[in-house]
């Protein structure tokens, strides 16, 4: 008696579900169909390059967490920066580096009236809904660091190509190894835009017949979390005990394996590079954990940005290429391709110029 | 008197409590009053008048809508775990089950499926994900705070395996907008998820409190022997519930997906404990058998709105988490601290 009750749901449950996905199956909304959807019209305004600075403009960092502390040295220059031609600005942002946190954030940021919000993407779509919001309010966006959607902001600051970056990061490390043996990555998320993107150029790099004795053979994810991206240091050379280098293009994860190595057998054995902050990296290139690693000037990328938003916003450009505006003490910078600034190659740290810099 | 059936009754019917329980039974009109979730409902409508005397552009209809929308995934999780927390459960995978939809979303997507199709495979893994839960707690009967830890990871790392470290974006607008904060229910403030949500937590309330289902849920959660002597399928409801929870979880996802338009592995990450923490500050008990819906939906507005009212306020988010720590610990004290003086008043008045 059960079973046949039984039998019966089941069947008509199938058959439900069999009719729904036939229904649902013949006429539906795929990929090919949105794909005008989402672009939005941004620019459309004109520029007067010789518009004055506004007086008391009111702009906003959000960071892709406010405890990381390469950001913070970001926006603190920013926010002097812009303190420096007559504005105030703040951070605000999430602790963790999660897309979702950035939004509500966004959200608020609009109701506050900011002039301008300048964006670290944790994911370049998840926020450009609520970027799209503040730009229809009048509400300028740059996004540097970590890039948005390009519909969803005026002007993106590049610190450096992300090519430039990923070959660079293998070419340092192949010169330390003499092009041959095993290397890791330990990354930050697994889904972090620039990490990610810095990686396929790594592997784009390492496809060039010079490196052919070199092999990349694990990207490790630290998840920006200290304790977790030393831990993973200590996974990888224990699984590949020919290691011969690990490079941690992130600045959690490089201070991390420093850490770890310094205190380990595999000091001076094991190459470390990546990218890092002098003031945490210090010790470690003294003591000869590391010989060097590379960053574009974090305090420069925060004025850049103040000044790319203060621009915007008092109508000097309007994010379009070939556009030009004064950067206080950078000078003049030029919007290339895509509404992208780039700030400039990065700077290569050894022991011999660390004591120069001090963020 | 013809007030409700609550949890009280349900008290009843599972029979000996300990002298913790709350004392509904002798109460009367005033322990009725200084019931929490009465209590959190004032508290709410206090912080919400508040906000807006004091924070420019918290009454706002915009921010009114845009805050409602950030809470609805939180809001929808909190449903299924209310009742399964009054059952004396709880089910921790829920917020890696939202990344597993997600993720699965984004990758049919990708792999050039239509969206009608993809919405019917999710909510059936979500139903899968949640038979499986309910299968490892009533079959082989491994407590559910053990298994959810564990499909946690495993559902989370489904979700890596599904769609890896690719992000998916540009999903269709003809059902984006619905999940959107700047689409309301005509002439009101009301995003459509939340509206949706405000029918679920109805539709919710009246199966815990109004019906013989819901009561069973109670006398499972107070006294579980008890509950299946008196001829409660105890099993069955158990797995009925997590199936509806993995249900709701997938469900939650494809709403996640839609709103902010990107399907990746890692959404939702730890939104879990945000959905317990929201169930317990409603007052529902953790060891079960205890609370309302309307609870439930007050906790999780509370820290919806305290939330955007700090940061409003420029208040940094460690603080903010401090806040709806402390507001969590309070809540689970303050009716035990009741509790335990009202015990010692019947004493007293029993022995003078």
């Amino acid at each position: 008696m059960r079973s046949r009750t039984h039998t019966r749901v089941l069947a008509a449950t199938s058959a439900v579900c069999a009719l729904a996905l036939a229904v649902a199956g013949c006429s539906g909304t795929t990929k090919g169909d949105s794909e005008d959807d989402a672009k939005g019209k941004a620019h459309n305004a004109e520029a007067n390059p010789d518009a004055p600075l506004k007086k008391g403009l009111k702009l906003a960092f959000l960071p892709k967490q406010i405890n990381n502390p390469y950001m913070k040295v970001v926006d603190q220059a920013g926010i002097k920066a812009t303190e420096g031609y007559g504005g105030e600005a703040k951070e605000v942002g999430p602790s963790d580096a999660k897309a979702s946190s950035q939004v509500s954030y966004i959200n608020t940021l609009i109701q506050q009236r900011q002039d301008a919000i300048l964006i670290a993407a944790n994911d370049p779509n998840a926020v450009c809904g609520p970027l799209k919001q503040a730009m229809k309010q009048d509400i300028k966006i740059v996004s540097y660091d970590s890039d948005a959607g390009k519909d969803c902001r005026h002007v993106f600051i590049n610190q450096a190509g992300s090519e430039a970056i990923g070959r660079g990061l293998v070419r340092d490390m192949a010169k330390q190894i003499d092009n041959k043996g095993q290397i890791a990555v330990l990354s930050a998320t697994q889904n972090a835009t620039n990490q990610n993107t810095w990686i396929t150029f790594m592997k784009d790099e390492l496809k060039k017949p010079k490196y052919k004795d070199m092999k990349l053979v694990k990207t490790a994810y630290g998840d920006d979390v200290d304790q977790k991206s030393f831990q993973e240091t200590q996974g990888l050379l224990k699984a590949y005990p020919k290691l011969k280098g690990i490079i941690s293009p992130t600045t959690v994860g490089l201070a991390a394996a420093a850490r770890y190595l310094s205190g380990s057998s595999y000091k001076g054995k094991v190459v470390l590079g990546g990218l890092g902050t002098p003031n945490q990296m210090r010790k470690y290139v003294k003591d000869g954990t590391l010989d060097q690693f590379s960053l574009w000037d974090p305090q420069n990328l925060g004025y850049l940005g103040s000044y790319a938003a203060a621009a915007l916003s008092s109508g000097q450009i309007t994010g379009k290429e070939g556009e030009e505006f004064e950067a206080g003490k950078l000078g003049k910078r030029k919007i290339g391709k895509d509404g992208e600034v780039i700030l400039g190659p990065p700077t290569v740290f050894d022991k011999d110029n660390i004591d120069d810099y001090d963020f | 008197m013809n007030a409700p059936p609550t949890s009280d009754d349900a008290e009843r019917a599972g029979s000996q409590r300990g002298p913790g329980g709350r004392s509904g039974r002798e109460g009367g009109g005033i322990a009725r009053l200084l019931r929490w979730d009465a209590a959190l409902g004032v508290l709410l409508v206090a912080v919400f008048l508040a906000g807006t005397g004091t924070t420019d552009g918290f009454a706002d209809a915009a921010n009114l809508s845009s805050a409602l929308n950030d809470t609805v995934e939180i809001a929808l999780l909190a449903l299924p775990m209310t009742l399964l927390v009054v059952a004396g459960q709880v089910d921790l995978s829920v917020a890696s089950m939202l990344g597993l939809s997600s993720a699965l979303a984004g990758s049919l997507w990708d792999g050039g499926w239509t969206f009608e199709l993809i919405v019917p495979i999710c909510l059936l893994t979500g139903v899968l994900g949640g038979l499986l839960n309910g299968w490892l707690v009533t079959r082989v009967g491994l407590p559910s705070l053990a298994v959810t830890i564990g499909t946690l990871a495993l559902y989370r790392g489904l979700a890596s395996v599904v769609l890896g470290n690719k992000a998916v974006a540009d999903f269709p607008e003809t059902y984006a907008q619905w999940a959107r904060s700047t689409e309301t229910v005509p002439g009101t403030f009301m995003p459509y998820p939340m509206a949706l949500f405000a029918v679920l937590a109805a539709a919710a309330s009246v199966v815990l409190h109004r019906t013989s289902f819901g009561r069973s849920l109670f006398a499972i959660g107070a006294q579980e022997e008890v509950a299946y002597f008196a001829g409660i399928r105890v099993k069955r409801f158990k797995l009925v519930l997590f199936a509806v929870s993995g249900l709701m979880a997938a469900f939650a996802g494809l709403v996640y997906t839609l709103r902010y338009g990107s399907a990746r592995a890692d959404n939702g990450l730890g939104l879990e404990l945000t959905v317990v923490a929201s169930v317990l500050l409603g007052g529902v008990d953790f060891d079960g058998g205890k609370g309302t819906l309307g609870g439930a939906v007050a906790g999780v507005l509370l820290i919806g709105v305290l939330n955007n009212l700090l940061t409003l306020g420029d208040v940094s988010h460690e603080i903010q988490v401090i806040v709806t720590g402390g507001l969590l610990i309070v809540s689970v004290l303050i009716p035990r601290v009741i509790a335990v003086l009202t015990d010692r008043r019947h004493r007293r008045l029993a022995a003078s």
